[in-house]
């Protein structure tokens, strides 16, 4: 069986120039912090490869779209770059041809975004300590970039807000970078990309089957799964995002209560807590 | 829709989405370590939100309707059989979608 450490080849290269330059006496800050950006980068750049397939194709898939619906071709480029969040560019592109509602818009914007709001929580802690990076990181933490930034397990070399940026802004480049292939150059695509958008489940698959490979947070990810499942038969596609959400949020709250109930009782009786 | 009511509509759309990604951090900013809760919540939820999203993208899928979710099915499962021998994320990503690409496209 494969190392359970080593994900790809490229990483296991990285990780071992990274041990020589761990015992290297530290350098000024500042050529210290420029190595470490370019260290986090040679660790996130593959990692971003597959968002990348991913965002360029439905990116060019999303231009095409949108200019086909009579957009002109730079609008779909300035929604990429300012709103950041695929699904809703494909709705906002609905809302510019129906009548004008920019209080429904929104609205709407809000609640077809309202996973992001855990996203934050998630990530409060990690982002929060990173200085004048966190408003970039925020800014554009979609799916993908939270997907890898909340759950990549960072050799202790690699700087982590680094990391975060450079994952942020390639998957941010790369959208927009399909958006602007899809809305210039729609009369030179001819390959049939019919399918492709499976590409983001599968990233969101293998992320998911990897931890559970690993034997890390299994309670947690089938509580998720699991939550996800149920709300999405009962509510149907279009509604079952924020309640799943909010289930899971009551879930765990409560196993915390439980969790320090158990550790109070324990102290209570003398031994050490689990 | 006039060119003024089309950003004016893009705007809401960025403020409504920004809003969502910056609330949590604007609640919690005062403090200066969040409460307890709030960090066993960061550890929670990374992995149940990564179920999220599979289901989320999955969402589509219709069990009733012709394909009846057979080609995600089928490259759901070499996905993992990859995914379990080799344990190389872009490997499996590509081979997953590559089958669901060319189910989709030849088969169904």
């Amino acid at each position: 069986m494969k190392n359970d450490e080593s994900r790809n080849d490229e990483s296991r290269h990285v990780n071992s120039i990274s041990i020589d330059a761990a015992t290297s006496p530290d350098g000024s800050k500042k050529s210290h912090d420029k190595s470490a950006g370019r260290e986090a980068f040679r660790y996130a750049f593959p990692l971003t490869v597959p968002i990348c397939a991913g965002f360029l194709f439905l990116g060019i898939s999303y231009g095409l779209f949108a200019v086909g619906q009579g957009l002109p071709w730079y609008l779909p480029i300035i929604m990429s770059a300012t709103i950041f969040a695929g699904s809703m560019e494909f709705v906002t592109v609905a809302l510019l041809t129906a009548p004008f509602d920019p209080l429904g818009a929104f609205i709407l914007a809000f609640m077809v975004n309202g996973r992001h709001i855990f996203y934050g929580l998630t990530m409060l802690t990690r982002y929060t300590s990173q200085g004048w990076k966190k408003y970039p990181l925020i800014f554009g933490m979609c799916d993908e970039s939270f997907a890898l930034n909340a759950t990549v397990n960072l050799p202790d070399n690699v700087d982590r807000g680094w990391f975060y940026l450079h994952v942020t802004w390639l998957n941010f480049v790369y959208w927009v970078l399909g958006v602007a292939m899809g809305s210039i150059g729609s009369q030179f695509i001819t390959l049939n990309l019919k399918g492709i958008e499976f590409v983001l489940t599968a990233l969101f698959a293998v992320i998911f089957l990897d931890m559970l490979l690993k034997g890390k947070n299994l309670m947690p990810g089938f509580i998720g799964l699991g939550v996800s499942l149920l709300m999405r038969i009962l509510l149907g596609p279009d509604v079952f995002m924020l309640p799943a959400m909010a289930l899971m949020v009551v879930i765990f709250s409560l196993l915390y209560k439980i969790k320090g109930k158990k550790e109070t009782d324990l102290a209570d009786e003398g031994g050490t807590a689990s | 829709m006039t060119a003024w009511e089309m950003t004016i509509t893009i705007g809401a759309v960025v403020l409504g989405t920004m809003a969502t990604r910056f609330i949590s951090f604007v609640v919690f900013a005062k403090s200066e370590k969040p409460p307890a809760i709030v960090t066993y919540l960061g550890d929670m939820l990374p992995a149940a939100v990564m179920g999220l999203l599979v289901v989320y993208s999955l969402k589509g899928v219709s069990l009733a309707v012709a394909p009846n979710g057979i080609p995600e099915a089928i490259a759901l499962v070499i996905l993992a059989v990859v995914h379990y021998w080799r344990r190389n994320l872009l490997l499996s990503i590509a081979v997953g979608t590559i089958v669901y690409m060319f189910l989709v496209q030849e088969i169904f």
